[in-house]
C-alpha cells in the first residue's frame, strides 16, 4: 500500500518536472527568434532576458490583509503585463510577498528575509510607521553591505517626513504625500460653499495625525471661516464599530467629514455612517480601497469625494489594465502606483543599462518617465514623484464611464484635475548621496 | 491654526439624541459581550476551567455562519452554526479536556490555550488570512426606527433581541428546570451529586458544549455586525476575560452586569474629549508642549476608550477581588 503511494508520488513528480522542462523549452525559442526578426537590439532593451525580483512587504494577514493582497495582485499583474520586451529595459519583474502583519517590527524581519534571499528591490505601501522603519533599515544595510545595496520603492506611505527630515537616497515615493494631497483637497474644498463645520476622524498614528494637521493648516490659509467642530484619533485597525464615533459627529453638528482612514477602518466608518443614515459629505483619501466601495454601494446616494493620483475613469491603456485585471481577478485595480513603479524601475534600468540598485537609483533621480496619462518626474532633491492629482466623486456609472467599482454600479468620476505644480510642496530634505 | 473645540458643545436636543443613540449602541455592544462571556463564566463556574479558546469558538461560529449562510441562508445558519460549535466543544471536552482533568488546572488551562492556536491556524488555512464577506441578511438591513434624526439599524436591535432571549432561556434553564438544578448542585457539590446517581462528567461535557454553542451564537451575530477575520478572536478575547473577572468569576448575573457596564462605558468614553490638560487648564494650570510628559497630559479620554475595560479590571482586582457579584474570594 505504502509502496504504491510512493510510486505514484514519484511518478507525479517526474511528470511534473518533465512538463516543466518542456514548458521551458517551449518558451525559449520565442525570444531567440525575435532579435533576428527585429535586428535592432537597442529597441529590445539592454537587459533582455534578465529577471529582477522585487520583495513586496505589506500586511498579508490581519485586519488590513485584504488591502495588501489586492496590491500584491496589482504588482504581479503589471509586472507580468510589462514583462521582457514590453518594457524599455527588457527585464522581467517578479514580485514576491513578504508578510509584515502591518507592524514596523515585523517589516524589519520581512526585509531581512528578503535581503537574505538576495533580493535587492523592496516595495511597501501600507503604513508610514512601517515605511519609516524600512528606510532606517535600508540605510543601515546599504552602509554595511557595499555592493549589495537595496532600493526601496514606497508606493503608498504618505507621511511627509519620509521625503523631508527622514529622506533617504535609497527611498523613492510614488504616491503624493499628505502635504500634497491636502494642498489638492483644500484647494478644492475652499470652493465648496456648504462646508462650514468640519469633523476630522483619523487613525491614531503618524499618517492620521498628519491628515488632521495639514488639513487644519491648509484650511486656515484658504478658508479661515471653516470651523473644526470635532477631531478624533482612533486606534489603528482596532475599532470594530464606529457607531459611537458617528453619534459624536452628529452631536457635534458637523456638515462635512474629512478622513485619511484606509482599509477596514474606512469600510467600517462608512458602514456606521450608513447605519445611522448620515449623508453629510465625506472627503477621503482612500474611498476606493478594497472593501470600501462595497460599503459605499450599500448607502446608495452617499456624497463622497476622494483626492488621489488616480480615479476610476482613465481611458486608453490605463482603462485596459483595469478591465483586464477585473476579468482576471474579479477585483479592482486601484493602486496605479504599482504601474508607476514598474515604469520607473524599467526606465531607470534602461537608462542605467544595468539592474544594479546603486546605478538604477542614480538614474532614477530627476528622471522623467511614463506616468498616468502624462509624464511624471521623480524630483531629485527628495525622491518625491511630481504628478497630476485628481478630485473624484462617487458617481453612478454611465455609458461613457461604465467602470463599476467592486460591482456596485458606481465609480469615482474625476471632477477636478490638478496640475503637478498645484500640489507640489517644498522639501527640507538634505540628502546624503553615496560618493 | 483653527483651534479644535475641547469636546462637543451640546444643545439640549442634540444631547438627548446623542445620549439615546449612545445608550442603545452601548447596550447592544454590552449584550454581545454578555453572549460571549456567559458561556465562559458558565464553564468556569462548573469546571473551574478558564477556557482560553472561548474567543476562538466565537470566531468559528462566525466563519461557520458565513459558509452556511452562503449555502442555505442566514436563518438556518443562526441555528446550525452554534450547534456545530457546541458539538465541537463537546468533542473537545470528551477527548481532550477530560484526559488532562486529573492533572489539575494548569494542564487544563494549557490545553485550551493550545486549542486557541490550533483553531486560529486552521481557520486561516480554510478561509484565508483576509476577512471574509459575511453580510447581514437582506431582511435585517436598513433602519428599524429613527430617533430625532439618527437611524437605529434593524440588525443591532436583532442582536439585542437574540441576546435577551438567550439570557431569559439560560436563566429559566438554570433556575427552573431539573437539569438546571443538577447543574447548580454539581457546581458546588460534585461528589454528592455523583453519589445521587448523576453522571457528573457528562454534565460537565454538556456544560462545556453549551458554553461553546453560546460563543458560536455570539459569533453568528457578531461576525456580520462587525468583521469576520482571523483577528476577531484576539480582539474580543481579553475583553471577555475582563467581563468575567469584573462580574465575579462564575456569576452569570455578574457577567451580565459587567458586560452592560463595559459596553456602555466604552461607548460613552469615545465621546468625552476631556484630558488632564483641559481639566488642569480649568483650575489655572497651563500645560505646554514643553511640560514634562506632555503626550500623557494631552491624552483625551476618548483616545483611552479601548483601555478602559482593562483599567476597570485592575481596579476591581485591587478593591473587590471577588468581582461585582462573585461569591468566592480570589
Amino acid at each position: 500500500m505504502r509502496r504504491t503511494v510512493l510510486k505514484t508520488l514519484t511518478l507525479t513528480a517526474f511528470a511534473a518536472s518533465m512538463s516543466l522542462a518542456f514548458a521551458q523549452q517551449a518558451a525559449k525559442p520565442a525570444p531567440a527568434a525575435k532579435p533576428a526578426a527585429a535586428a535592432a537590439p537597442a529597441a529590445k532593451g539592454p537587459l533582455m532576458g534578465e529577471t529582477v525580483r522585487i520583495a513586496h512587504i505589506d500586511p498579508f494577514s490581519g485586519p488590513f490583509a485584504n488591502v495588501g493582497t489586492n496590491q500584491l495582485k496589482s504588482w504581479q499583474f503589471v509586472a507580468e503585463r510589462f514583462a521582457g520586451a514590453k518594457n524599455p529595459a527588457g527585464v522581467t519583474f517578479q514580485v514576491l510577498p513578504f508578510d509584515n502583519k502591518g507592524s514596523p517590527q515585523e517589516s524589519l524581519n520581512a526585509l531581512k528575509a528578503a535581503t537574505d534571499q538576495g533580493i535587492r528591490y523592496v516595495t511597501q505601501g501600507n503604513g508610514s510607521g512601517a515605511a519609516a522603519a524600512i528606510i532606517d533599515a535600508v540605510n543601515k544595510h546599504n552602509e554595511r553591505n557595499p555592493g549589495k545595496e537595496v532600493v526601496y520603492i514606497n508606493y503608498a506611505a504618505v507621511d511627509p517626513a519620509l521625503t523631508n527630515e527622514r529622506c533617504s537616497f535609497w527611498h523613492f515615493r510614488l504616491d503624493a504625500d499628505t502635504s500634497m494631497k491636502m494642498e489638492a483637497l483644500t484647494s478644492y474644498m475652499k470652493d465648496e460653499k456648504g462646508v462650514k463645520n468640519v469633523y476630522l476622524i483619523n487613525q491614531n498614528y503618524s499618517h492620521g495625525q498628519q491628515v488632521a494637521n495639514f488639513f487644519k493648516a491648509g484650511m486656515t490659509r484658504k478658508r479661515p471661516d471653516v470651523k473644526i467642530v470635532g477631531e478624533d484619533l482612533h486606534p489603528l485597525g482596532q475599532v470594530k464599530d464606529f457607531a459611537p464615533y458617528v453619534a459624536k459627529i452628529k452631536a457635534a453638528g458637523a456638515d462635512a467629514i474629512v478622513t485619511g482612514n484606509w482599509g477596514t477602518d474606512m469600510t467600517l466608518l462608512v458602514k456606521a455612517l450608513n447605519d445611522a443614515g448620515m449623508k453629510i459629505p465625506l472627503y477621503a483619501y482612500y474611498a476606493g480601497v478594497t472593501g470600501t466601495p462595497t460599503a459605499l454601494g450599500q448607502g446608495k446616494d452617499m456624497n463622497v469625494s476622494q483626492v488621489a493620483i488616480s480615479h476610476s475613469n482613465f481611458t486608453g491603456e490605463l482603462r485596459e489594465i483595469r478591465d483586464e485585471f477585473k476579468k482576471k481577478h474579479n477585483d479592482d485595480y486601484y493602486t496605479f502606483q504599482t504601474l508607476l513603479g514598474i515604469n520607473m524601475l524599467a526606465q531607470g534600468m534602461a537608462n542605467a543599462k544595468s539592474s544594479d540598485p546603486l546605478k538604477v537609483a542614480m538614474a532614477m533621480e530627476g528622471m522623467t518617465f511614463k506616468g498616468l496619462g502624462a509624464e511624471a518626474k521623480m524630483r531629485k532633491e527628495d525622491h518625491q514623484l511630481q504628478q497630476h492629482m485628481y478630485i473624484s466623486k462617487w458617481t453612478k456609472a454611465n455609458a461613457k464611464n461604465p467602470y463599476s467599482e467592486e460591482n456596485t454600479g458606481f465609480n469615482f468620476n474625476p471632477i477636478k484635475t490638478l496640475e503637478p505644480y498645484v500640489s507640489s510642496t517644498p522639501t527640507s530634505c538634505q540628502m546624503k548621496r553615496p560618493s | 491654526m483653527i483651534p479644535a473645540r475641547a469636546g462637543i458643545i451640546f444643545t439640549q436636543a442634540s444631547f438627548m439624541e446623542f445620549f439615546t443613540i449612545s445608550l442603545l449602541n452601548g447596550l447592544s455592544y454590552g449584550l454581545l459581550l454578555f453572549m460571549l462571556s456567559s458561556g465562559l463564566t458558565l464553564i468556569f463556574s462548573m469546571m473551574g476551567v478558564l477556557n482560553f479558546a472561548h474567543a476562538s469558538l466565537y470566531m468559528l461560529g462566525a466563519y461557520f455562519a458565513y459558509t452556511i449562510s452562503d449555502a442555505i441562508g442566514y436563518f438556518p445558519a443562526l441555528l446550525i452554526a452554534p450547534i456545530l460549535v457546541g458539538a465541537l466543544g463537546v468533542a473537545f471536552e470528551r477527548f481532550c479536556l477530560r484526559k488532562v482533568h486529573a492533572f489539575g488546572h494548569v494542564p487544563e488551562l494549557l490545553i485550551t490555550f493550545g486549542l486557541s492556536y490550533v483553531i486560529l491556524e486552521l481557520t486561516q488555512l480554510v478561509w484565508g488570512r483576509s476577512s471574509v464577506d459575511y453580510r447581514v441578511p437582506q431582511l435585517l438591513e436598513g433602519a428599524l426606527f429613527t430617533i430625532f434624526d439618527t437611524q437605529f439599524p434593524k440588525y443591532k436591535a436583532f442582536m439585542m433581541f437574540i441576546a435577551l432571549a438567550m439570557l431569559m432561556s439560560l436563566y429559566l434553564l438554570v433556575k427552573k428546570t431539573r437539569i438546571g438544578l443538577v447543574i447548580q448542585a454539581a457546581l458546588t457539590h460534585p461528589e454528592a451529586v455523583e453519589t445521587l446517581g448523576h453522571n457528573v462528567p457528562r454534565i460537565f461535557m454538556l456544560v462545556f458544549g453549551g458554553g461553546a454553542a453560546l460563543a458560536g451564537l455570539a459569533g453568528v451575530i457578531g461576525g456580520n455586525a462587525f468583521v469576520t477575520e482571523p483577528g476577531m478572536a484576539a480582539a474580543v478575547g481579553p475583553v471577555i476575560f475582563v467581563v468575567v473577572v469584573v462580574g465575579g468569576m462564575g456569576s452569570l448575573a455578574g457577567a451580565f452586569l459587567a458586560s452592560i457596564l463595559i459596553g456602555v462605558m466604552q461607548t460613552f468614553a469615545v465621546a468625552i474629549d476631556t484630558s488632564f490638560m483641559s481639566s488642569l487648564a480649568q483650575i489655572g494650570v497651563v500645560i505646554t508642549p514643553e511640560t514634562f510628559g506632555y503626550p500623557l497630559w494631552k491624552l483625551k479620554i476618548s483616545q483611552c476608550a479601548p483601555i478602559l475595560p482593562f483599567l476597570l479590571l485592575v481596579l476591581i482586582l485591587i478593591f473587590r477581588p471577588k468581582g461585582l457579584l462573585g461569591s468566592r474570594e480570589g
